[in-house]
Parts: structure tokens; C-alpha cells; sequence
């Protein structure tokens, strides 16, 4: 039983370490430039087409994700310059119909270029393997390197925010954006700046999950709804917040679906527990958001003060 | 922040600002409204006279979407809720009726208050939580929500799960199949929608109405004068989660067939741009964009499987250069004309 909580524990925070690689830009897109984004899952899906298609081209996957990253970056500053520019001056109500609209075009345009089939991409080669935990238990090396990766992400995100000019505006921005414009700041450039380092950040999560999951079309709306749940949890405009809450919610879905019903088994009779507990198990996420809502409506580290 | 924003409100700037259809409100919108429902009552005949059944089918699904529609803005149109998970009171609506029939409970009636009643409910736990906040989170809450109650029915073995649950026969009226037919359903699904649109509109005209808009425009200066936004916004909320309820149960009626596609996000986006393409906060503006929505889905269909690209492209583009949907490209094209 040991065993298997541990197993379910590391997938938890493996799948936490990704929603948190993708809730990171869009919680400071949010924050910061107080708009909403609905096409920031298609970004992780273009980021794992990206990885899927450089990786089959150069026959690496590490040459294939180092050429992902920088495409995915462009891709990102592309849509800002097209698109996104003209939305952050509207309401949300506008906002949720463009950003919807871009869901549609990217999902069926992926289709267009790649065929609605999924693609699979191999694990790498010295990433493949397993490494020993306790006794005979084994872990995937490539789900730990994932796991370190986004740990690197994280601490290198925390050194940007907190250590550096560009995170005290960022900081500042999320704050009160008006004002660091007033103070001579170019918020317009800001923003491009955090939307394409936050396009790349959900295109580093896409295609770091293209060899574990199936690269297909549509493969980010799930996503992107766990991310949504992140950032509330955590606070809009918080990278912190999106951290613990993003571990949190990895967590408590995947040990809720392997030990619900177990739990449950307690207290009712065997079938009837599992049927309940793969019923309720996908809801829990839902249950805590309503729960942190309810006892802390901004979130558990919002960025902004009580003046929002 | 609301810049381009048409309506100029001092102060504490809500976080959707409002937009009206000048042309199509007050008196106009009633008439427009008359209009759509004679032109749908005599569409039978003339989808009978022509030979094209398939015309009544459509025409259902359309009405179908319009009450749904109609039901969401209530919420977001005169209650300046950007409320994206109400695809999941149209699927809690259509379930009521697959589960009941599958218990052989089969009184549309019965079926009916069941989906009033569990929508209501639905709407009042989760309304109540997400009125607690506001702007994005509102977005994301009620999304989030939405999406509860879709995997609750995906995991829903019991019922058909994933795959949905067809059901064996449309319901009855009192031991009577009166609407097997095509065309009663067609009729029965147009008097609910003609019921919803004179009811939200003595709803809309009435004191309730008049604190949600006055909410909607200023809810800082609502609360000053002594009013308690949070208690008419939930109401609003709980109405509309009954009417959408409502609505799914027609379209389970005409599918003859629930899924958890009817909730999923995909859908309460699409109900969304029915409303906005429509022109927002008028009644009418809601049904012509349900109209409006389908015909163009069933016509972009006919070209190419992608047609969800051309819908997208039209969005992006009908954000970018237009405001305020087709109520407001008409209010531009023929000047301003305010009640």
C-alpha cells in the first residue's frame, strides 16, 4: 500500500510540475494584463506538435525540444502582435469570444497540418529507463527528469520574479499595471515580453509530455481547464500561488482516483464503493476550488492587494 | 480599461461593460421578436410543402438553442455575469430526462420539474460560490463548474457514461405520445420559447430587472443605495439555470439521445457567441443569434470538415473590427436610436 502511495505520489507531483509549467504565464498574463486567455492550452498543444515534428526531423528529442522552445517563443509573440495586442484594451466578455475563436482556428488548423491522427514521440535514449526507489519499486527516469526540469523552471522563475528588474515590474505590474506605466515604464513591451515567455513555458510543458501522452489535436482544452483551477486556487497574477496550488491539484487528483475508492471501501460495500469513488474522483479538484474559494474568494496567495 | 466602450459610466467601471441593441430594444425588439415567432409557426407547413421534413428537425434543434440562449442572458447580457459553464444546466436538463425514462418514468411533466429542480439547485450551490468572486475568476469558476458536472456524467457508468444513453422513446403527456411527432415537438419546443421570451421580458421590465441592469452598470452605486447586488444577481443565476434545464430537456426530446458532449465547454463557448452574435442584454438579440449560429454551422459544415476553422476565423474577425455583435453592427449602420 506504501508502495503504490508513493508510485501515485510522484505522478502527482510530475503531473503538477506540467499544470504548474502552464499555469505560470497565464497566471501573469491574467494578473498582469487583467485579461483572460482562453488559447493558452492550444499553446501546450502547439508546443507538443512542435517538439513531435523537430524531434522526427532531427532524430533527438533533446534537439528537438532546443529547436521547440525558440518556435514556440516566436509562435507566441506572433499571436501577441496579431491578435492578442488589440484584446488587452477590451473586456473580458471580448477576450473569452477572440481567445475561443483562436481555440477553434488552432485545434482544427493542427488538424489541417498534421492529420487528426495522434502522433507519438520515442523517450530519449538516455532518458529511458527506470530508477530503482525502495526495494523492488522502479520509477521512469523520463518522469523524474520532467519532475527536475519543471523544479528548474520554478526556482529559475523564482530568482526572475523576485531578483531582478524584470520580475519588480512584473511584480509591480501585477499589482497596479496603470501605474507602472504612468512611471515611464513600457508596459506595451512588458506584456509582449510575458506572453511569449509564457507561451513558451506551456510549449516547454506540451513538449515535454509528448513522449509520455499522445500528441493529438484538442490535447490542451483538458489542460488548460486543470490550469484555470490552478490559478484560482492559487491566486491570480501569483507565481507561487500557481506553484503550491498546481502541486496540489497533480496531487489530489491522482491519489484521489487511486485511493478514493479504496477509502471509500470503508465505509460501503466493495462495488459500490468503486463506482462512487471513480464518480466522485474526478470531481474532487472541483470540490477544493469551491472549498479555498469559499474561505479565501482571491485565492490562496493573491497577488494583488486588498485595493482588487 | 473598458476604452473602446460605448457606454460611459463614471466611477467603478463594471468588469463587462454593458451594450444594448438600440435598435432592437423596447418596442422594436417586441416586434422583431413577433416577427421570428410567426416565421417559425408557419415553417412546418411550408418544410411539408416543399418536401424537406429534415427543415422541422432543424428548425427544433434552433429553438432549442434559442431558449438555451435566451436563459443565459439573463445572466450575461442584464446581469453582466460572464458565466461560461451554462452548457452544464442544458446537460442536467436533457439527463433528467434519460434518467428518469430509463427508470420508466416517462411524464414529460414530471421529467420537466425534475430538470427545474435539479438545474435550481445546481445553479443555486455553484452560483452562490461563484458570485463570491468576480471578473476573470467568475470566467474561470463557472467553467470550471461546468466542467465538474461534465465528468461527474462521463464517470456516470451507471447511465452510459462517455458514450451518452439513447433513449427508447420521446416523452409522453400523460400516458399520451403526443410528442412523437416532429412537428408537435416542433410546436411544443416554439410555445416554451415564446413562453421564456414574454416571461423574461416581464421579468426584465419589473423592479427585479431594473436593480440586476442598475447592478450591471454600477454595482458599487446599487450598494450604496441600499441594495444587495449578490441576492438579485444569484436569483438571476438560478432562473437562468432552470430555463437552460428546460431547454435541455426539449433537446433530449429531439435528439432522443443524452451525452456528456451536451455539457461540454466547447458548448457553453457556443452559447456564449449566440448571445453576443446576437447583440446582448435584449431578448430578441439571443434567438437571432441562436438562428443565426446553427444556419452558419450547418452551412460551414457543408463545405469542409473544418468547418470550426471558419467559425473560429470569424470570431477572431468579428471581435476585432465590430462591436457589440449583430445588434450593434445595426445599431452602427442606422445611427444611434436610444429608447
Amino acid at each position: 500500500m506504501f508502495n503504490l502511495f508513493l508510485l501515485q505520489a510522484l505522478n502527482g507531483v510530475q503531473f503538477g510540475i506540467l499544470l504548474f509549467l502552464v499555469a505560470a504565464g497565464l497566471t501573469l498574463i491574467f494578473g498582469i494584463m487583467d485579461m483572460i486567455n482562453l488559447a493558452h492550452g492550444v499553446l501546450y498543444m502547439v508546443g507538443a506538435y512542435f517538439a513531435a515534428t523537430f524531434t522526427a526531423l532531427t532524430g533527438d528529442f533533446l534537439f528537438g525540444l532546443a529547436i521547440a522552445l525558440p518556435a514556440a517563443l516566436l509562435f507566441g509573440l506572433v499571436l501577441e502582435f496579431l491578435i492578442f495586442r488589440h484584446l488587452y484594451e477590451r473586456d473580458h466578455l471580448d477576450q473569452v469570444l477572440a481567445t475561443f475563436g483562436l481555440i477553434l482556428i488552432l485545434n482544427e488548423g493542427v488538424k489541417i497540418v498534421w492529420g487528426a491522427a495522434p502522433m507519438s514521440v520515442p523517450i530519449p535514449e538516455i532518458l529511458s529507463g527506470a530508477i530503482p526507489l525502495i526495494g523492488p519499486l522502479q520509477y521512469p527516469f523520463y518522469r523524474i527528469a520532467i519532475i527536475a526540469a519543471g523544479l528548474l523552471t520554478a526556482v529559475g522563475l523564482w530568482l526572475l520574479v523576485n531578483h531582478t528588474r524584470i520580475g519588480m515590474l512584473l511584480r509591480a505590474g501585477a499589482v497596479n499595471a496603470p501605474m507602472v506605466s504612468a512611471l515611464g515604464v513600457d508596459i506595451r513591451r512588458l506584456f509582449m515580453l510575458v506572453f511569449g515567455f509564457g507561451a513558451m513555458l506551456a510549449g516547454f510543458a506540451g513538449a515535454m509530455v509528448a513522449p509520455i501522452l499522445s500528441v493529438e489535436p484538442g490535447m490542451g482544452d483538458g489542460v488548460l481547464i486543470l490550469t484555470f483551477v490552478v490559478i484560482v486556487i492559487g491566486g491570480v497574477g501569483s507565481v507561487r500561488g500557481a506553484f503550491v496550488a498546481a502541486i496540489l491539484v497533480g496531487l489530489v487528483d491522482t491519489l484521489g482516483r487511486t485511493f478514493g475508492p479504496i477509502v471509500l471501501r470503508a465505509v460501503m460495500d466493495p462495488s459500490a464503493a468503486s463506482q462512487t469513488g471513480r464518480t466522485l474522483a474526478p470531481m474532487l479538484i472541483y470540490i477544493l476550488m469551491a472549498a479555498v474559494l469559499f474561505f479565501r474568494p482571491s485565492g490562496l496567495f493573491p497577488a494583488k492587494g486588498a485595493a482588487a | 480599461m473598458s476604452a473602446g466602450s460605448d457606454v460611459a459610466v463614471s466611477g467603478a467601471v463594471p468588469d463587462v461593460a454593458p451594450r444594448r441593441g438600440g435598435m432592437l430594444a423596447g418596442r422594436g425588439s417586441a416586434l422583431a421578436a413577433a416577427l421570428i415567432f410567426s416565421a417559425l409557426a408557419v415553417l412546418p407547413p411550408i418544410a411539408l410543402a416543399i418536401g424537406d421534413p429534415f427543415l422541422v428537425v432543424m428548425a427544433t434543434r434552433i429553438v432549442v438553442f434559442a431558449i438555451a440562449a435566451l436563459s443565459l442572458d439573463l445572466v450575461l447580457g442584464y446581469g453582466a455575469m460572464v458565466s461560461f459553464g451554462h452548457a452544464a444546466f442544458v446537460g442536467l436538463g436533457a439527463y433528467a430526462v434519460a434518467i428518469l425514462a430509463s427508470h420508466g418514468i416517462d411524464d414529460v411533466l414530471v421529467q420537466a420539474l425534475a430538470a427545474i429542480l435539479l438545474c435550481s439547485l445546481f445553479a443555486l450551490v455553484t452560483g452562490a460560490i461563484s458570485l463570491r468572486t468576480k471578473g476573470v475568476y467568475f470566467i474561470m469558476i463557472t467553467l470550471a463548474f461546468g466542467q465538474m458536472a461534465y465528468f461527474f456524467m462521463v464517470s456516470l457508468s451507471a447511465y452510459g457514461g462517455d458514450d451518452g444513453l439513447t433513449l427508447s422513446a420521446r416523452s409522453t403527456l400523460f400516458g399520451l405520445p403526443v410528442l412523437a411527432g416532429d412537428i408537435s415537438l416542433f410546436y411544443a419546443s416554439l410555445a416554451v420559447l415564446v413562453l421564456a421570451f414574454l416571461g423574461l421580458r416581464a421579468l426584465t421590465l419589473s423592479r427585479f430587472g431594473r436593480v440586476l441592469r442598475g447592478t450591471r452598470e454600477n454595482p458599487i452605486r446599487m450598494q450604496a443605495i441600499g441594495f444587495q447586488p449578490f441576492a438579485f444577481q444569484l436569483t438571476a443565476y438560478v432562473i437562468a439555470g432552470a430555463l437552460a434545464g428546460l431547454a435541455g430537456v426539449l433537446l433530449a426530446n429531439q435528439a432522443e439521445f443524452v451525452s456528456p458532449a451536451y455539457m461540454s465547454w466547447q458548448r457553453s463557448g457556443e452559447l456564449i457567441v449566440m448571445v453576443v452574435l446576437g447583440g446582448m442584454g435584449t431578448l430578441v438579440g439571443p434567438i437571432g443569434g441562436a438562428i443565426a449560429f446553427l444556419l452558419l454551422e450547418d452551412w460551414l459544415a457543408h463545405f469542409s470538415e473544418h468547418w470550426k476553422l471558419g467559425l473560429g476565423v470569424l470570431l477572431v474577425l468579428l471581435v476585432l473590427f465590430t462591436r457589440g455583435g449583430i445588434a450593434g453592427g445595426v445599431e452602427r449602420l442606422f445611427g444611434r436610436a436610444r429608447p
